[in-house]
């Protein structure tokens, strides 16, 4: 027997979200390094309007979010949610189906919208004006499936933390995301409105992201290492940090901005002390390793995920430094902050969704193992390889804009002394690239290999 | 009794977390900013056109064709208007705050590579509406823009960024110009964009170190 069946879990869904998550990857690492291309001369597509370097790049900041974020988490909710609560996700398979393919077809409209140059000038809300009402549907409707098996568990029974993390995310981020896509679009110009924005940003991270990610490891970590986690009081310390100090922190996109000062020293404040929230979590995953580090060699998924924790741990720790007004003066509007944001949502969310593939991906296909061995070790390396490569190289390059442009330096030499770290962030690129192909392959392959008659996708399923 | 009891817990967890903390934090992040400012009056576009740059009655002069096709029996106030209107949505769209911010900071010598540092009231207009003060400078900021180049320099560098700037990592824009290698509307009005950005202060430019 490979594993039990449970009727809890729709495993039609599983595959599907799966299966949309990692086919976005692959776009938005292949839109990626087109992009880096047009930094270094070597940009094949110039000069067609639809596919100018500009709207690339908010196509790979989308689809790393809205498409493979979303969409990885989207599958492991389905996993976890009925394991965590006993109970059927609400809806059953008409709104599950429904709400799939809601989303890609959001996907598919923002993508469409960008390139057509329908953009809305709201970073990482710049899916068009007209897609966001179906977005905030969507939210909504994703809200009610999975918030309702929980609520029947509640009345049962004490809930888990990972039920505490999804819970807030749900309820916060169809709030947030009117708020940032609608005020500072419509109604609240200028400074009041980049400080809208600026929540906005964060809080996509921090509201959505963070506790759904949080959440999920919350289930995923335990059941791999087939122990509870090492403190429940710590990891109810992480939620509280993060529900007082993460809303609190927008304006540290915006510092030393004419925004009022007491929002700036506020986000400062708060940046510097949501790290004792992130330690407590980093900490409670580490500890709950101990005395099972073995198992970082043989199984995947718990090498994902935790070198996505360390990952996290890294980044954090810069989090608190480079927030710092001192550090700003530096580091503000320099690749330091590009690569921060590739540390923390793909090396950290991204390992920690391709851990959870890898963990359910044998499940759903009902197979023991993934189809080759030495293919999971290539993906990892070269994308961890490649992860760790792009960070260093990043920040390098931004302390080197940064004291260029205080140095008044002319402009183009700040530009001209980048290009070497442009050319090795594009390597970095490459070596993620050829990562995920040794992922992907393997992906597919590992259904292939399933005994005949283990599992079939329901037709009716509509799995794609 | 126990059911009970948790069922309360829940309703607490949800309440205080999702409303609560998150309502403080959205206050003084979101909320108490735009308070403090909101007494600003917001220029419409209308108040802006009162001052039209004199480079988008050059433009005029230099492209009268251009001009004409782009912005047909128009004054200057309602081409202005209309030009920075084209403007804004090309801006949005090839995503030029992406690479280029819109403000200038108290620190890092910033007063003296681009001019007066930025204060409230100057954002206070329909132009940031949304805002574009951007996160991420590849190229240089843009809000002291106005007067810093020619209107013939801005044409010659959407069309052939790094033909201008050596070394340029902007990709060019061809498609702001028609088949004659003319600027169209779009590209009329993007320099027209350029030469408004900061105009409003071009008296108090230092203009260093730019070039």
């Amino acid at each position: 027997m490979s594993q039990e069946r449970s009727d809890l879990i729709n495993y039609n869904l599983v595959y599907a979200h799966c299966m949309a998550s990692v086919i976005y990857l692959g776009i938005v690492f292949i839109v990626g390094v087109l992009y880096s291309l047009q930094f270094i001369g070597h940009y094949p597509l110039g000069g067609i309007e639809i596919f100018s370097p500009g709207r690339l790049r908010m196509l790979h900041t989308n689809g790393a979010v809205y498409a493979f974020i979303v969409n990885g988490f989207t599958a492991a909710l389905h996993w976890a949610v009925p394991r965590l609560t006993g109970h059927k996700v609400f809806g059953g398979k008409p709104i599950g189906w429904f709400s799939f393919w809601a989303l890609q077809g959001a996907i598919l409209a923002t993508v469409v919208g960008l390139l057509a140059g329908h953009a809305q000038a709201i970073e990482w809300g710049e899916t068009p004006i007209y897609v966001d009402p179906f977005v905030v549907v969507w939210l909504l409707l994703t809200l009610v499936v999975f918030v309702t098996p929980i609520y029947k568990y509640a009345s049962q029974k004490a809930l888990y933390a990972a039920n505490w993390y999804l819970i807030a995310g749900f309820v916060w981020v169809p709030m947030v995301y009117i708020m940032g896509n609608y005020i500072p679009q419509f109604f609240v110009p200028g400074v009041a409105g980049a400080a809208i924005t600026g929540t906005w940003i964060h809080d996509a991270v921090g509201l959505y992201v963070t506790p759904i990610g949080w959440g999920l490891m919350y289930y995923f970590v335990p059941v791999l290492l087939r122990k509870p986690v090492w403190s429940h009081a710590l990891s109810l310390l992480g939620f509280w940090g993060l529900a007082f100090f993460y809303p609190l922190q927008g304006v540290h996109h915006y510092l030393w901005s004419p925004i009022p000062m007491y929002a700036q020293y506020a986000a400062v404040f708060s940046t510097v002390v949501l790290e004792l929230a992130v330690v407590s979590v980093i900490v409670n995953f580490l500890m709950t390793l101990r005395g099972n580090a073995e198992a970082l060699k043989h199984s995947m998924p718990t090498r994902w995920l935790f070198i996505g924790i360390i990952n996290y741990a890294i980044t954090c720790l810069q989090c608190a430094f480079q927030v710092l007004l001192t550090t700003q003066k530096v580091i503000h509007f320099t690749d330091w902050v590009v690569g921060h944001a590739h540390l923390i949502m793909f090396g950290t969310f991204g390992f920690w969704i391709l851990g959870f593939i890898s963990y359910l991906w044998p499940k759903v296909r009902g197979v023991e193992t993934s189809y080759s061995r030495a293919l999971d070790e290539w993906a990892f390396w070269l994308i961890m390889i490649g992860m760790e490569l792009m960070w260093v190289d990043l920040i390098s390059a931004g302390l080197v804009q940064g004291f260029n442009w205080w140095g008044l330096n002319p402009w183009m030499e700040s530009v001209r002394y980048s290009i070497p770290f442009w050319f090795v962030r594009t390597l970095s690129g490459l070596l993620m690239t050829a990562g995920y192909f040794a992922y992907a392959y393997n992906f597919f392959m590992t259904g292939k290999k399933a005994p005949v008659g283990s599992y079939q996708p329901q037709a009716s399923g509509g799995a794609a | 009794m126990s059911g009970q009891r948790n069922k309360f817990e829940f309703a607490t967890i949800a309440l205080f977390v999702g409303i609560i903390l998150f309502a403080f934090g959205t206050f003084w992040q979101a909320v108490a900013p735009w308070l403090s400012l909101k007494e600003i009056p917001v220029k419409t576009f209308e108040d802006i056109a009162e001052n039209i740059p004199p480079e988008f009655e050059m433009l005029k002069e230099d492209y009268p064709n251009e001009f004409n096709n782009a912005f047909p029996n128009m004054g200057m106030k309602e081409a202005f208007i209309e030009a920075l209107q084209t403007a804004k949505k090309s801006y949005i769209a090839e995503a030029c705050w992406h690479c280029h911010s819109q403000f200038v900071r108290p620190v890092s010598k910033e007063e003296l590579r681009f001019g007066k540092v930025s204060y409230p009231s100057e954002y206070a207009t329909l132009m940031q509406l949304p805002q574009l003060l951007g996160t991420r400078r590849v190229g240089p900021d843009l809000i002291r823009e106005s007067g810093v180049h020619s209107n013939d320099w801005h044409i010659a560098h959407f069309k052939d960024t790094s033909g201008v700037v050596p070394d340029s990592v902007m990709p060019s824009y061809t498609w702001f110009y028609d088949d004659n290698g003319k600027p169209n509307k779009r590209g009329l009005s993007m320099v027209a964009y350029m030469q408004w950005l900061g105009s409003w202060e071009k008296g108090n430019m230092y203009q260093l170190a730019r070039k």
